[in-house]
């Protein structure tokens, strides 16, 4: 909401600066975003034009004699098409600063002589002033405008830029603001008097007004003014538009959108010619009916819009738009004005089928009250007759066929102020909060307060509100500041929460950064990493912002890559990423399973460029390794099986292992599919992926986690073995059957050779094997039996032999 | 033969210790030990010949020698401690290094700011009393909105631009969204327990909303809760004065203005002094001049919402609040676009 201190200085004396205004405002809930001062204007004047004469030397220009107010009249150069002699306008002298329209910047204005004739200043546009946008003709003054007085005195101006809530309709008015203003600074607010003569015909003989669905209408008030003549508005009526941002059309039309801006009631004008057998009707529309709006788009109608029509057609959309059957034109001389109520969910119903939200369904949405109805009816019919003539028809249509509700009265007790704020307000206070707000305030007893909100408040319907309305006029800094004193309750478990904590802080001790990255992608990106087929359709959005945004994403490793492919544009590497996020999983007629999963994507040089480091790129057993450490950190050993590739359609068929805990997959890893790596256009191969299910983390058995082992004292003993196996034997497996024996601390696979010296078909393993126990030192003996017993069980199990 | 044998140990004495002295390092040292002391040594071989002597001039050279076996011994070490010395006195120029290379690499990972900044606002409540709970990102309408006092058609669901999933129910309608904010969770946490309550919910939140420096369609939010019989205004504000003590220092001062949220009542919106400028510059990027800096919105649980959870709405109170990690983020550590957030650049994560 634009709103000029100069249009508010009607109704409310203002002496505090425009930014302390805001500031007072802003606090109290009315946000003021912006504070624009109009003017500037250094060496401009109203003037008034003398004389105009024909330049000689150029038919498009003409010789100004203008009184600048000091009774010596100069002469100016002028272009403008509708200077005439007689008019007030807006005198530039030399050294004024204005915008140049030629130059598109601002310039010091100079004496110039134009075509052979000196000009001593300039006679301005709005877009020289910056009033507007217009620079074809100059800004004509009203005739009243005192001559010689400084522009910046007589057109200067602040315009506070509202950020309106949307509970504080009353604030999208200009009165709604200065009642605001006057409670906040005990200032009284004037309301213009409306007075009129109802000169005519009384209306009812000339028009015919019915509501047929007062659901949708509560209240329809009309009045009527006839032998208007349509014109253009007096500039002060034009000048109010263009400061509150809206743009003047014609007299009659400005009258309503005037009376919106300063009463909030929104009003339209039909021009009853128009109107067939002068009758208008309120009711929800027919089925097949359509509706050219006032924009000129025809819109077909359904049974749940509610339409102002004539005996036969709709002529409008009831506080919506109006039609363009019954539009004020230039020939239009005789005014039905409407100002009414409509039902606030229907009207907000409408205007978003239509996608018409207008100035006035966004106020009959936001709840008007009833009685401003005939408030600002009267307003704007004496308003019509003052800038467009006419007399007006006796009496006026006021059909309060609604439900009459009654006008809400809210009790405030002084122990509810208290239960809610925590601090002591004495009735007297509360009174003097109500009384500035202009409610009708009644002391029930000495510590309860009844109130009725004015007309123009919507806002107030609980005890809470009121106790708002004290809060905010008072100030927030007055009531006191305690910490929580309730008992503290008791904690509710998080184990997912600590669980999410604890794997993102594994991940980057291992050296992966994180990303988040957006959880919508495209079905596109999904192919790409070919996760489609592998679940139902993931959800989509129905108004989605972009179409690369459109799906919620069943896998991270799209989003993965993304930032893999991005970063891979202006990095070296290396690249480590993971992200710790949900996936969406769709269910029939429930919200998706949201599971979390921690995933990465890893690739480039294993070190960052360095004058010590022999590089080499990132593979598969760097992830593996820095896995084993993450699930290590959370107190896991898992197992890692050989992976079949359909199982993960992402990854390579022939590098990917599942990560087994307990018997359960609580993980996949492998190198990324290398048409998938195609795809993007990986500038590093290989890209190793990897994802971690922490829904399934979470449910492992109890006992999976960190056991304490006692360090034993007795000292172990170690052998090399080296074992040959045909080259299909897992070396896991080999390892897993050293591993099992009672007495094998620990073994490190240390060499894997497969070539010359060795049969084909078959590979070297070397392990180192240590030997201890948690009872007593073992002996040469007791630990060569122990090798030559696994020895044979490796025999008999994968085939392995000893390597000579 | 005795005079023989100990002219022959002085001899080698004196050569040894002549060699000795022009000796320089330890290796020379070793050889030199080697060559008179070991057991192949010279001394040794000589003092082996006494086998052949008497008992008498056994005794006699055999003194000799082990008095000569000792003073080379006493030389070599006190040579051999002349050395080190000597060596520690260069050690400076015989192994400096370039301390000005670079080190060796090490990989580090970090957590994204927006974990980071979640985890300090988290912390702060938790050490209030506060537990952590999170729910669902995609929601029922029921839970977003009408829970929360904003029916259907309510002109205040115009703050929040919904994104909806794309699934129709048997009554034609389009229950389900991605949650516009953290506070359907209030609701949840309260329909699932009595009073008292003191939950924080972090969590991602969406919005159909066009992105510029200040606005993204996809970010975060950390929610409050606090509802118990004597909770008041007043301590929302001192929970969260203590909130921007701990985040932004304990000299900070906060200020409460007017605000509307339709699930509390009333409704503020809390900022703190400006930590850049204090107040005194009008041009500050920070606070824009103003010398506050707006960081949440907070109220007193509308009764309305108490009442939908079957709270008994007269009898508890309580104050609910919502804030933005990224902004808090932003203000912190001076990020001017939120948009680096999500777009994963390692020049931007790795600051942080």
């Amino acid at each position: 909401m634009q709103i000029p201190l100069s249009w508010l200085r009607e109704y409310v004396d203002i002496d505090l600066p425009a930014h302390e205004l805001a500031h007072r405002l802003t606090m109290a809930g009315v946000e003021v975003g912006e504070v624009t001062e109009l003017g500037g204007w250094e060496n401009c004047c109203v003037g008034q034009v003398m004389e105009v004469s024909p330049h000689p030397n150029a038919d498009s220009l003409r010789l100004c004699r203008v009184n600048p107010g000091n009774d010596s009249e100069m002469e100016v150069v002028c272009g403008a098409p509708n200077v005439a002699a007689g008019q007030k306008i807006c005198f530039a002298r030399v050294g004024a600063r204005l915008y140049n329209t030629h130059s598109e910047r601002h310039e010091t204005l100079k004496a110039a002589r134009i075509r052979g004739v000196v000009s001593e200043g300039m006679i301005c546009s709005e877009l020289e002033l910056g009033l507007g946008e217009g620079h074809e003709g100059i800004v004509v003054l009203p005739d009243d405008a005192p001559i010689g007085m400084a522009l910046d005195d007589y057109l200067g101006d602040t315009i506070l830029d509202l950020e309106v809530t949307p509970n504080r309709l009353d604030c999208f008015s200009v009165l709604g603001v200065a009642h605001e203003i006057g409670a906040l600074t005990g200032k009284p607010v004037k309301v213009p008097e409306v007075r009129y003569q109802e000169d005519g015909p009384p209306i009812t003989g000339q028009a015919t007004v019915s509501v047929a669905d007062p659901d949708l209408c509560p209240r329809y008030t009309a009045s009527l003014i006839q032998g208007v003549k349509i014109g253009p508005s007096p500039q002060w009526l034009q000048d109010r538009l263009a400061r509150a941002g809206l743009r003047p059309i014609s007299n009659v039309v400005d009258v309503t959108n005037y009376v919106m801006l300063e009463f909030n009631q929104p009003l339209h004008a039909f021009d009853l010619d128009k109107v067939r057998d002068k009758t208008i009707i309120v009711r929800r529309a027919a089925p097949g009916e359509a509706l050219e709006t006032l924009d000129g788009v025809e819109r077909e109608l359904n049974t749940e819009v509610l339409v102002i029509a004539d005996s036969r057609d709709p002529v409008g959309l009831g506080g919506v738009i109006g039609g363009a059957n019954s539009e004020i034109g230039p020939s239009t001389t005789s005014v039905l004005l409407e100002s009414a109520t409509f039902n606030s969910y229907n009207n907000r119903r409408t205007a978003d089928t239509f996608r018409l939200h207008t100035d006035a369904s966004q106020r009959f949405e936001k709840g008007l009250r009833p009685e401003l109805a005939p408030i600002a009816l009267r307003r704007a019919t004496q308003l019509i007759q003052e800038v467009a003539g006419g007399v007006i028809a006796q009496g006026i249509y006021d059909i309060y066929a609604g439900s009459e509700e009654p006008a809400p009265r809210v009790t405030l007790t002084l122990k509810r102020l208290k239960q809610i704020l925590g601090m002591d307000v004495s009735v007297d206070q509360v009174e003097a909060v109500f009384q500035s707000l202009e409610f009708d305030t009644e002391r029930v007893d000495e510590t309860t307060v009844s109130v009725e909100p004015p007309y123009w408040r919507s806002d107030i319907n609980i005890e809470e509100d009121l106790i708002e309305e004290v809060v905010r006029i008072i100030g927030y800094d007055n009531v006191p500041t305690t910490m929580l004193s309730t008992p503290i309750p008791y904690r509710q478990p998080a184990p997912m929460t600590e669980l999410k904590a604890r794997v993102k802080a594994a991940l980057a001790s291992v050296g992966l950064q994180e990303t988040i990255s957006y959880p919508l992608v495209s079905l596109e990106d999904l192919e790409r990493v070919n996760c489609i087929a592998e679940t139902s359709a993931p959800l989509r959005v129905a108004n989605p912002m972009s179409a690369g945004h459109d799906h919620l994403r069943p896998t991270l490793l799209a989003s993965l890559l993304g930032t893999l492919s991005y970063n891979e544009g202006h990095k070296e590497g290396p690249f480590r990423f993971f992200e710790q996020a949900r996936v969406f999983l769709p269910r029939p007629n429930q919200l998706p399973d949201e599971r979390e999963v921690a995933a990465g994507v890893i690739s480039g040089l294993r070190s960052e460029p360095s004058w010590l480091v022999d590089n080499g790129p990132l593979d598969f057993f760097d992830v593996k390794g820095m896995l084993t450490s993450t699930l290590a950190l959370l107190g896991l050993t898992p197992s890692w099986e050989p992976a079949a590739g359909e199982e993960n359609p992402a990854l390579h068929p022939g590098r990917a292992a599942n990560i087994v805990c307990s018997g359960y997959k609580i993980g996949v890893l492998g190198e990324l599919h290398p048409s998938i790596a195609e795809r993007f256009d990986l500038r590093y191969r290989p890209a190793t992926v990897f994802e971690i299910y922490l829904d399934d983390l979470l449910t492992l058995p109890a006992g999976s986690g960190r056991n304490f082992r006692s360090l034993t004292r007795f000292p172990s003993a170690h052998r090399d073995v080296a074992l040959v196996v045909p080259e299909d034997v897992p070396a896991g497996k080999v390892q897993d059957i050293l591993d099992r024996h009672r007495l094998v601390e620990k073994v490190e696979l240390f060499d894997v050779y497969a070539g010359e010296n060795l049969q084909p078909g078959m590979k070297s393993l070397a392990f180192h094997v240590y030997f201890q126990s948690s009872e007593r030192t073992l002996t040469a003996d007791e630990v060569n039996r122990t090798l030559d017993g696994l020895l044979r069980v490796l025999q008999r199990e994968v085939g392995a032999t000893l390597r000579d | 033969m005795t005079q023989s044998t100990a002219q022959s140990i002085e001899e080698l004495t004196q050569t040894a210790l002549g060699e000795l002295v022009l000796l320089d390092n330890s290796e020379a040292l070793e050889q030199w030990r080697v060559r008179y002391l070991g057991r192949r040594g010279g001394l040794t071989g000589i003092l082996r010949g006494l086998s052949q002597l008497d008992i008498e001039q056994r005794r006699e050279v055999g003194a000799l020698g082990n008095r000569a076996k000792s003073t080379l011994e006493d030389e070599l070490e006190k040579r051999s401690q002349e050395i080190s010395q000597a060596r520690l006195a260069q050690v400076a120029d015989l192994e400096r290094i370039d301390v000005t290379l670079p080190g060796r690499p090490v990989a580090t990972g970090r957590l994204h700011p927006t974990t980071q900044v979640v985890r300090e606002i988290t912390d702060a409540f938790v050490a209030m009393g506060f537990s952590i709970v999170e729910g669902p990102e995609v929601e029922w309408d029921h839970y977003n909105f009408e829970m929360l006092n904003i029916p259907q058609g309510h002109p205040a669901r115009d703050m929040w631009n919904t994104l909806w999933v794309d699934y129709v129910n048997e009554e034609g309608q389009r229950p389900m969204l991605l949650r516009t904010h953290t506070s359907p969770m209030q609701a949840r946490v309260m329909e699932s327990a009595q009073p008292p309550v003191r939950v924080i919910v972090p969590g991602k939140c969406y919005r159909y909303e066009a992105t510029d420096a200040t606005h993204e369609w996809h970010f975060y939010q950390v929610e409050g809760l606090a509802v118990d019989e004597g909770i008041t205004f007043a301590d929302l504000k001192g929970t969260l004065f203590e909130f921007a003590r701990r985040l932004f220092g304990s000299e900070r001062k906060v200020r409460f203005r007017c605000d509307y949220f339709p699930f509390v009542e009333p409704g503020v919106d809390m900022s703190i002094d400006c930590f850049s400028c204090q107040g005194t510059d009008s041009s500050c990027r920070i606070c824009r001049g103003s010398g506050w800096i707006e960081i949440m919105g907070a109220g007193m649980v509308h009764p309305q919402v108490l009442a939908g959870v079957g709270y008994d709405a007269e009898k508890y109170t309580g104050f609910a609040f919502g804030l933005g990690p990224e902004r808090i983020a932003m203000l912190k550590y001076g990020i001017d676009d939120i948009r680096h957030f999500y777009s994963n650049d390692l020049r931007f994560l790795r600051q942080f």
